[in-house]
């Protein structure tokens, strides 16, 4: 194994065994389904605003390149400098240029999962950098050091009493009280006077519109506004993937997106940023600059299987709903994006040998693509990277990186025994009559009756029973 | 709506867990549709469905298997699953791994047939359930393919409602999956271990005295965890249950 790969069987064994963290999740994730639920009662509208979403995402992809050049164009006639970056390191350069040339001091942050992909902040503060994440969850997660554990609600791991700790110990005069409110207002008037003093403001973007140069950034604390219009310089960071070919596009997005992440009919802010401060105006940014990611997306979009993988509203749906991320938590994936979506969209940005494991912690239980509102064949794409991870020659990075020859020899004699009924019977009526002697120590069995007893075999088959009673054979 | 005909003859195909672990199973499904004035036929060359090497990223292995089963299924009389994962495998997924084979519009039409055994019960025969079975509670565990693959959610309960002395009581969280997950549960033990124990936490709490499923993996899952941690309920294949309860016993 690479020495460097995260190991995800060895983390949730961490997550699992921590009863507190497991509460939290089974909870919060609980009652995002049911909120989820109520937002859907009726199928008729659901499949219908599913099917409309599905096709503005798909016909935006069916065009990316032509859209990306729309796009730069009118950001471009609107004031918004636009940068491509092929890489994270390419995107982070350009982010620490435009900081540069600002001489920036303090960067103030809205919610962006393509600048966690970067790993920005630490490049920032490795640069002497101050950056301050305003999303609450963020901050949250900010402050506890460590990474957000779910798209849409970074810090959903912890509950309010663990917040109020993490207050208390690293904000000046926090009192210790367990009190959301409290804890909320605390956090506002930190962030207020952070919001004054920064230098640059940077944000994610929901969907951009080609056709008039419009960024869309929905968010519920106000923040995000903040971040974008008080401090003199706007960056703003998407994956080439987010962009749609018209105005009336954003509404089925901006709408199915709060309506499955967290339940609500619609979020609290939706911004339109249309460019930088214009003569005559009194607020807003004098610089507004959007930075582009490809960071493998344009492989992606190579493969037209693979392809629908960019569909992706970044809902964060698919989380709630997966039994394996409910279990083990966000950070136990070690990725930017845990979970589901994360399971298809990590190994194929960077590659199967370090990630070649990740299609395989999930069940295929396929609740992701029940409910994913823009229709993404999660699972099947989930089978595609299983068959990649150990067949070179296909796609992805790293092909065949997880390939074992003994693997390979036991599924070649399951197969070889599987199509032959003369070799079948034979094992099967073995296995049936000794498959029972087998001792729970075997490697495979072992794992099975931690918490479960041996299976039984049955003694005589369903072909033996069969047989007996005279069911026919043709 | 015009009614269509009910067949006279079905194959059936019984699946490899159901052939090793659960063979009564098989046989009470066989029972079943015999008892509707069925032929049932077994063609003893099965095996199965190709589904444990096409999750686990050997298609090539998986097509070997899934073509050996292809010949054993002429003409066009419906072939029925009584495993809701299993039939999905052939419906959904063999018109996928078959693709660009020479025999991918055989797989096609044979995919085509496919049933699973309550959608088979309700939708195509129709069947009026006589109880004949003590008072007993139980409750119903969904497999996670016999809902999304093969669309069958309400009718496993429809037919256990058809039951007068049986209460079903439904699990908070029904279509959360088990844990299985086929080599999951061995790549991933411990996170199968937590989802299969929030499962026997939820059948517990409906005080059901069994767990009736579908689907044979979900069944060594569950109750091979109900046997080891001592609980009072017992897992059993619907196929089975519906048998002992027309019997009386």
């Amino acid at each position: 194994m690479d020495g460097n790969a995260p190991d995800f069987a060895a983390a949730s064994r961490a997550a699992l065994a921590d009863p507190q963290l497991r509460g939290n999740f089974r909870r919060a994730m609980d009652g995002l389904m049911t909120k989820r639920a109520a937002q859907f009662a009726e199928p008729a509208e659901w499949h219908g605003v599913r099917a409309l979403a599905a096709s503005v995402r798909l016909r935006a992809l069916s065009k990316l390149p032509e859209l990306l050049e729309k796009l730069e164009e009118n950001c471009t006639r609107n004031g918004i400098t636009v940068h491509w970056a092929a890489t994270t390191e390419e995107a982070n350069s350009i982010a620490l240029d435009i900081l540069h040339k600002a001489n920036a001091k303090l960067v103030v942050k809205g919610k962006s999962m393509v600048t966690e992909e970067m790993h920005l902040n630490a490049v920032l503060e490795k640069d002497g950098i101050e950056v301050l994440e305003s999303d609450l969850g963020e901050y949250i997660v900010q402050l506890d050091g460590t990474m957000p554990s779910h798209i849409i609600m970074p810090a959903i791991h912890l509950n309010t009493k663990q917040i109020a700790h993490l207050f208390k110990r690293k904000i000046k005069d926090a009192e210790s009280r367990e009190d959301a409110a409290y804890l909320t207002d605390l956090a506002r008037r930190v962030l207020r006077a952070k919001f004054q003093a920064a230098d640059v403001g940077m944000s994610g973007v929901n969907a951009a519109v080609a056709e008039t140069g419009t960024l869309c950034l929905i968010e519920n604390e106000g923040n995000g506004r903040m971040c974008t219009t008080v401090p003199p310089v706007h960056i703003a960071f998407m994956g080439l993937e987010k962009v749609v070919e018209k105005l009336e596009d954003v509404p089925p997005v901006i709408s199915l997106l709060p309506r499955s992440a967290t339940g609500q009919p619609i979020t609290t802010y939706v911004n339109m940023i249309s460019g930088p401060r214009k003569s005559g105006e009194k607020d807003g940014p004098r610089e507004v600059h959007l930075v582009i990611l490809d960071n493998g997306r344009s492989s992606i979009y190579a493969d037209p299987e693979l392809r629908d993988t960019l569909r992706c509203i970044r809902c964060g749906a698919c989380m709630n709903h997966c039994p394996v991320y409910t279990k083990v938590g966000g950070h136990a994936y070690e990725a930017p994006y845990p979970g589901p979506i994360g399971k298809i969209l990590v190994p194929q940005i960077e590659g199967l040998a370090k990630r070649g494991a990740m299609p395989h912690a999930c069940t295929m239980c396929n609740a992701c693509v029940e409910i994913c509102p823009v229709k993404i064949p999660i699972v099947e794409i989930m089978g595609r990277l299983r068959v990649e991870a150990v067949k070179p020659g296909g796609a992805v990075k790293d092909g065949g990186a997880k390939a074992s020859r003994a693997e390979a020899m036991v599924w070649s004699g399951w197969a070889a025994m599987n199509a032959s009924p003369t070799a079948y019977r034979i094992a099967t009526v073995a296995m049936s009559r000794l498959g029972n002697a087998a001792p729970s120590s075997l490697p495979m069995l072992k794992e099975w009756t931690n918490v479960r007893t041996k299976p039984r075999f049955a003694g005589r088959t369903l072909h033996d029973l069969a047989r007996a009673k005279g069911i026919p054979d043709v | 709506m015009p009614s269509t005909p009910k067949p006279t003859r079905v194959y059936y195909f019984g699946t490899c867990l159901v052939d090793l672990f659960f063979p009564d199973a098989g046989m009470a499904g066989i029972e079943l549709l015999q008892s509707q004035g069925l032929t049932v036929v077994f063609p003893q060359g099965q095996s199965c469905c190709g589904q444990p090497a096409y999750n686990s990223g050997y298609r090539a292995e998986a097509l070997k298997v899934a073509l050996a089963q292809l010949d054993l299924f002429p003409g066009d009389d419906p072939i029925v699953v009584p495993s809701g994962s299993c039939a999905g495998m052939m419906k959904k997924h063999w018109p996928d791994l078959f693709r660009g084979e020479p025999d991918e519009a055989k797989a096609v039409q044979v995919a085509s047939r496919v049933w699973e055994l309550t959608q088979f019960l309700v939708h195509v025969l129709d069947v009026q359930l006589t109880d004949n079975g003590e008072p007993v509670r139980i409750t119903w565990h969904a497999s996670c393919h016999a809902q999304r693959e093969m669309g069958v959610v309400e009718e496993p309960k429809a037919l256990l409602r058809q039951l007068a002395n049986v209460e079903l009581v439904e699990l908070k969280r029904e279509k959360e999956c088990c844990g299985f997950g086929g080599t999951f549960a061995v790549r991933h033990p411990e996170i199968s271990a937590a989802m299969v124990g929030d499962k026997v936490a939820d059948i517990e709490g409906t005080g059901a005295a069994r767990v009736v499923s579908g689907d044979c993996g979900c069944l060594l899952n569950i109750g091979g965890a109900l046997e080891a941690g001592a609980k009072a309920a017992r897992g059993q294949h619907i196929a089975q249950f519906l048998k002992e309860r027309i019997h009386g016993r």
